[in-house]
């Protein structure tokens, strides 16, 4: 079985994420690594090949060639091969281009089943996933926290806000899975050493099928509207009740 | 601006956040129209009407049952396509974030999400960084899809009646291939501290792990979950699955009650984005009271007895 | 009554860091050479051997798949690397010589002026610069920044860096370093084996460089097991370094003595603060107090907030922001207490690990990279048809003994000791040290441990400012400011007595720039718990200085610094 996983190289929280006040997109002159989120599907991956005893896990990023070295974490973890789309074309590429053109390297790949992290860990949760599955035209299941494949039929548990959810789809399909689905390995000595030998591509925006123009623009920054007027009270023997009415007065009662 | 809303509901009744989002859509002046998407729902449309649609399209059909995003997608896409609608509006939801990204990609349109508002001329507001900042965002083009952030608006009954259509469901052979083979109903034991609207959060003040049953009798009055400081855990009080903060989770609910927490930046990074905070310390100089909406100083052992009581009184 | 912290031993033994290979032959992993600590030292030693083996590719085939390793416990070089810094660019020359320009180097230029300041609470005088620190030439550094530089030049040398992988234990076998066994990952709180559970190798080679800067673990160790100590104890001072985003640039690197810190010698507070620009639109500024300090209440944090207060500093910082904060030891024993020998079977040791710091002159990190380059030299005999091993790891000695490194730190070495006896005592015996190069005085001065002080309580605590989120800051805010970001559920690295005295606590509590410790309750005895909070800690070393002792937490933990 060939399983994708597609992954973000994010700036490293160490450095401090901030939007770039010129640009208005998010600053990402800090060292790039494996975003959090990433290291699950990575590991579910490798789950699924080490339980079929065969098969090849490929990484796949988006973003400047710096990105390669966060890449080669999942390597260092186990994957076989990493593929990074890296053209100056796709730079600040939206939802839609990112997708696309993954969309585009996936069909390229002709994986079985394709992974993604729960959420950008910068972007604060589009779902690259679902627009993937739409160019692709597959099954999408989103936040699955558990996965099992058998006989080319693949079964999530997705949840929702309502409780658990199984869900059936054929492969190949698209999944995307939550961070309770696994606890992800660390990557040993030997895999990290290992990990530089490990093939690694660059594809160009025309390799996989060209950029798009992007849909969405970013106009302004502000700084955050602030919380509203703080209340401050003191027990006097009513605070409950007060707390009370505040809750009311908010309609959370 | 002619605003399509996708009103999805849950256990026969369509969700508060969908109400709120075409609440905001009518405060901001637009043509609105809702989109009832499943299997014998054809009675929810009332709802969506009596919250300001003018028109509200009905897609009723057992290949719809299931709350899967891609059918939908094929439903949004075609009425956009035959009604023109400029903006495909969405209150979040595990299953509206789909079937957004799956519209985006069928229609080429642009999608921005985790928005707090809209205005009438299309931009759009959202808070970014753990809403350390916010961004004024834009579409290229049309239709604009915009995905709400949870529980940004309050819903707004207008009592007006809307005129009610049938749409016909033609679904693409792919959007059919997942299944729903069993579907959750109700929640079991108390939301997950990440899916709840209500969190209580107990830290050091509490002076003893036993009482973190106050937090949990709280939790139960307001139908929520029960989360923990790093220090509590840390002490073996509650266990690290409930931890808020920057190395355990975030969270963004629309209430959180921070209970003898003093509201180190290690904490608030993981709730700061709670719509409403309400903190119970005895001390006046914590440096949460920097960033609640509701400080209360006292002694949590007399407030947080008294409140579960009043909560629950005001609730049967 | 008057407690000491040294009275209170840390539970930890030395037999904990130092043992034979566990792992079956087969299963562990062999390398050349390995390095130990991606700071300018362990670098510049893994450069050197990088070069030298590009020059003899045919002598370098015998050192296997992977010719030179270097083990770093934090996510990335460059995340536990904090310094002024100063630096004189000579061993940096040195190191690139024919194969980089200096201006290729990453740094925020040559120092242009200077001033030394002595603060009173208002007032800022004008001292002149003493010899021992002029600066002109040297250039203004983030030791941070470097080392990620310098790693990548040693990753296109085809050397192998191994983040978040921490040295646990050195490997001797048979009375020989055979190399190293790494930590342990994915361990709770209790020690149990998590679900992800990594056990930690067996690292051998050639010839192990330990180059862990300040409090090595595996250095101290090694120390004192091949009996290499000095006899003279090595101190420690605290620096804790603040880099703000500013309005506008400063022009001049400055260094301050007096206030906030006590002159008279019962106090034993000596240090200073030095102010740095970075650039157009930063600067650093940094506080550094000897840790032999008496004050139970002395908290180096707490007095960097008070210095920010004083007018002139204030006015440095004005309408600016503060983006970073870290803290690290700086060893101060200097000449006299450093080991007798610098290499042992199978070992070389480098840097501030061994205290290669000339205090007076503030400046550590060109020795650091030079010793690591004649350790690389040294190591790489050790491949010469004809040389004994023990030989090539004796030359080592001889070329450090035979550097400028010596000779510096044998010119000033008395200075720091003659400041245990206050400023005014200290400054004259200082001044006589510089003007003799070093002939005075005749018999060295001797050094007590940090920990051998007794503790006083002079009230220290009522006058550190409130932190109002601007320009002051409490110690959480701070740790965030690291970055640290350690996974709580894992085993406490820190060892420290769990019951003593509560002025020992209290000190501790003080002393910790990361809010580790904290005051417990106390047993009506005056003995009180000690509480820990492991997840805070940045690995400064401080504790080690002060009766308890700091071992490395699970790899990739602790602070991820940038621009420090």
């Amino acid at each position: 079985m060939k399983i994708a996983v597609c992954v973000k190289a994010v700036p490293d929280a160490g450095s401090g994420r901030r939007l770039d006040p010129s640009s208005h997109r998010l600053d990402r002159s800090g060292e790039p690594t494996l975003s959090d989120y990433d290291t699950h599907p990575i590991e579910e991956a490798l789950k699924l090949k080490e339980a079929t005893g065969d098969g090849e896990v490929v990484v796949l990023s988006m973003g400047p060639e710096r990105t390669l070295d966060a890449l080669r974490k999942a390597l260092a973890m186990g994957a076989d091969r990493a593929v990074l789309i890296s053209d100056d074309a796709l730079a600040g590429a939206d939802l839609l281009g990112t997708a696309k053109a993954l969309a585009g390297a996936l069909a390229q790949e002709g994986a079985d089943l394709i992974l993604f992290g729960q959420q950008s860990a910068d972007g604060d949760g589009a779902c690259l996933w679902a627009a993937v599955a739409e160019y692709l035209r597959r099954p999408a299941i989103s936040q699955v926290s558990e996965l099992s494949v058998a006989d080319g039929t693949l079964t999530g548990k997705r949840q929702t806000e309502y409780g658990y959810d199984t869900i059936r789809a054929p492969l190949p399909a698209v999944v995307a899975v939550s961070d309770a689905i696994n606890v992800p390995r660390y990557p040993s000595l030997k895999g990290i050493m290992g990990a530089k030998k490990k093939p690694q591509e660059i594809r160009s925006a025309a390799d996989v099928g060209g950029a798009t123009e992007a849909r969405t623009t970013v106009l302004a920054l502000s700084p955050p509207a602030p919380r509203g007027e703080s209340r401050r009270i003191e027990d006097d023997g009513s605070a409950a009740e007060q707390i009370v009415e505040f809750l009311a007065e908010k309609r959370l009662l | 601006m002619k605003a399509l809303v996708f009103c999805e509901h849950h256990d026969g009744a369509v969700t508060r956040g969908s109400l709120g989002v075409l609440s905001h859509a009518v405060s901001i002046g637009a043509e609105v129209a809702g989109v009832v998407a499943g299997s014998g729902v054809a009675g929810l449309a009332a709802e969506v009407g009596a919250h300001g649609a003018a028109t509200v399209f009905v897609a009723d059909a057992a290949a719809l049952e299931a709350p899967l995003p891609q059918p939908r997608v094929d439903v949004l896409a075609k009425l956009v396509r035959d009604e023109g609608f400029d903006a495909v509006l969405f209150a979040q939801s595990v299953l509206a974030a789909d079937v957004a990204a799956g519209l985006a990609a069928r229609l080429g349109a642009g999608l921005n999400w985790d928005l707090v508002g809209l205005s009438a001329d299309g931009v759009g507001k959202r808070a970014a960084l753990a809403d350390s900042v916010l961004v004024d965002v834009g579409w290229v083009g049309e239709p604009r899809i915009a995905v709400f952030r949870s529980g940004a608006f309050d819903a707004v009954a207008t009592g007006a009646a809307a005129e009610i259509r049938e749409v016909a469901v033609e679904l693409e052979e792919f959007s059919q291939l997942a299944t729903m083979v069993e579907q959750a109903h109700a929640q079991q034991q108390g939301p997950s501290i990440e899916d709840a609207d209500v969190i209580v959060a107990g830290g050091r003040g509490l002076g003893a792990p036993e009482k973190f049953t106050l937090c949990e009798e709280l939790a139960g009055a307001l139908g929520g979950a029960v989360a923990a400081t790093r220090a509590v855990v840390d002490a073996g009080w509650y266990p690290y699955s409930a931890q808020v903060g920057q190395t355990g989770k975030t969270v963004a609910p629309k209430l959180y009650v921070a209970v003898g927490i003093s509201g180190a930046i290690q904490h608030k990074v993981g709730m700061q984005g709670s719509s409403v905070i309400v903190a119970i310390n005895k001390d006046p100089n914590a440096p949460i009271f920097d960033f609640s909406d509701l400080g209360v100083v006292g002694d949590l052992n007399t407030i947080v007895p008294k409140l579960t009581e009043l909560i629950r009184a005001q609730r049967s | 009554m008057s407690a000491r912290p040294s009275d209170f031993p840390p539970p930890w033994t030395t037999a904990e860091a130092i043992g034979a290979p566990s792992d079956p032959v087969d299963e562990r992993i062999e390398v050349g050479f390995l390095v130990v600590g991606a700071g300018p030292a362990g670098l510049a030693a893994a450069i050197r051997l990088g070069q030298l083996a590009e020059d003899d590719p045919e002598t370098a085939a015998r050192l296997g798949d992977v010719p030179v390793a270097v083990l770093e416990k934090g996510k990335a070089p460059g995340s536990h690397l904090l310094s002024g810094a100063v630096v004189n660019p000579r061993s940096l020359q040195q190191l690139f010589r024919g194969r980089k320009r200096l201006d290729e180097i990453p740094a925020y230029g040559e120092v242009e002026a200077e001033s030394v300041l002595y603060l009173t609470r208002k007032q800022a005088i004008r001292i002149p610069t003493p010899p021992t620190m002029v600066n002109e030439r040297n250039l203004i550094v983030s030791v941070s920044r470097l080392g990620r530089w310098l790693a990548e030049e040693a990753e296109e040398l085809g050397v192998t860096i191994l983040p978040e992988t921490s040295a646990a234990k050195l490997l001797v076998d048979g009375g020989r370093v055979v190399g190293v066994r790494t930590g342990d990952r994915g361990r709770g709180r209790g020690g149990e084996e998590l679900g992800n559970f990594e056990p930690g190798s067996d690292v051998t080679a050639r010839v192990t460089i330990l180059a862990e800067g300040t409090q090595g673990h595996l250095t101290s160790a090694a120390l004192q097991h091949f009996g290499l100590a000095s006899d003279q104890p090595q101190v420690w001072a605290l620096g804790v370094k603040e880099v703000w985003k500013v309005a506008k640039p400063l022009r001049r690197v400055i260094h301050t003595m007096g206030w906030p810190l006590r002159g008279a010698a019962k106090y034993r507070e000596f240090g200073g603060s030095f102010i740095y620009p970075m650039g157009e639109e930063h600067v650093a500024i940094g506080l550094v107090v000897g840790l032999d300090y008496r004050d139970a209440e002395l908290s180096v944090h707490d007095l960097l907030q008070e210095l920010k207060t004083h007018p002139r500093v204030r006015s440095i910082l004005a309408g600016g922001e503060r983006v970073q904060w870290g803290a690290k030891t700086i060893p101060e024993g200097g000449f006299v207490a450093l080991p007798k020998r610098f290499h042992a079977p199978g070992l070389l040791l480098t840097g501030d690990g061994v205290g290669l710091v000339n205090v007076p002159a503030l400046k550590g990190v060109h020795y650091a990279i030079e010793s690591g380059r004649l350790a690389a030299e040294a190591a790489w005999r050790t491949l010469a048809a004809g040389e004994s091993l023990r030989a090539a790891l004796a030359s080592y000695d001889e070329a450090i003994r035979g550097s400028f490194i010596w000779d510096d730190l044998r010119e000033v070495r008395n200075m720091r000791q003659a400041f245990g006896r206050g400023f005014v005592v200290g400054g004259a015996l200082a001044s006589a040290m510089t003007a003799t190069k070093g002939k005075f005085p005749p018999r060295d001065l001797p050094t007590e441990p940090d920990a051998s002080h007794t503790l006083i309580s002079t009230g220290r605590a009522a006058s550190y400012p409130a932190p109002d989120g601007t320009l002051t800051f409490d110690k959480l805010s701070s740790v965030f400011a690291s970055g640290n970001r350690t996974r709580d559920d894992q085993p406490s690295h820190i060892r420290v007595a769990s019951r003593v005295p509560k002025e020992v606590a209290t000190m501790w509590a003080n002393l910790c720039p990361a809010q580790v410790y904290e005051v417990g309750a106390d047993d009506g005895t005056g003995t009180v718990e000690v509480h820990v909070a492991p997840s805070n800690c940045v690995q400064c070393g401080a504790i080690t200085a002060k009766g308890g002792r700091l071992t490395p937490p699970e790899g990739g933990s602790g602070p991820e610094y940038t621009l420090t």
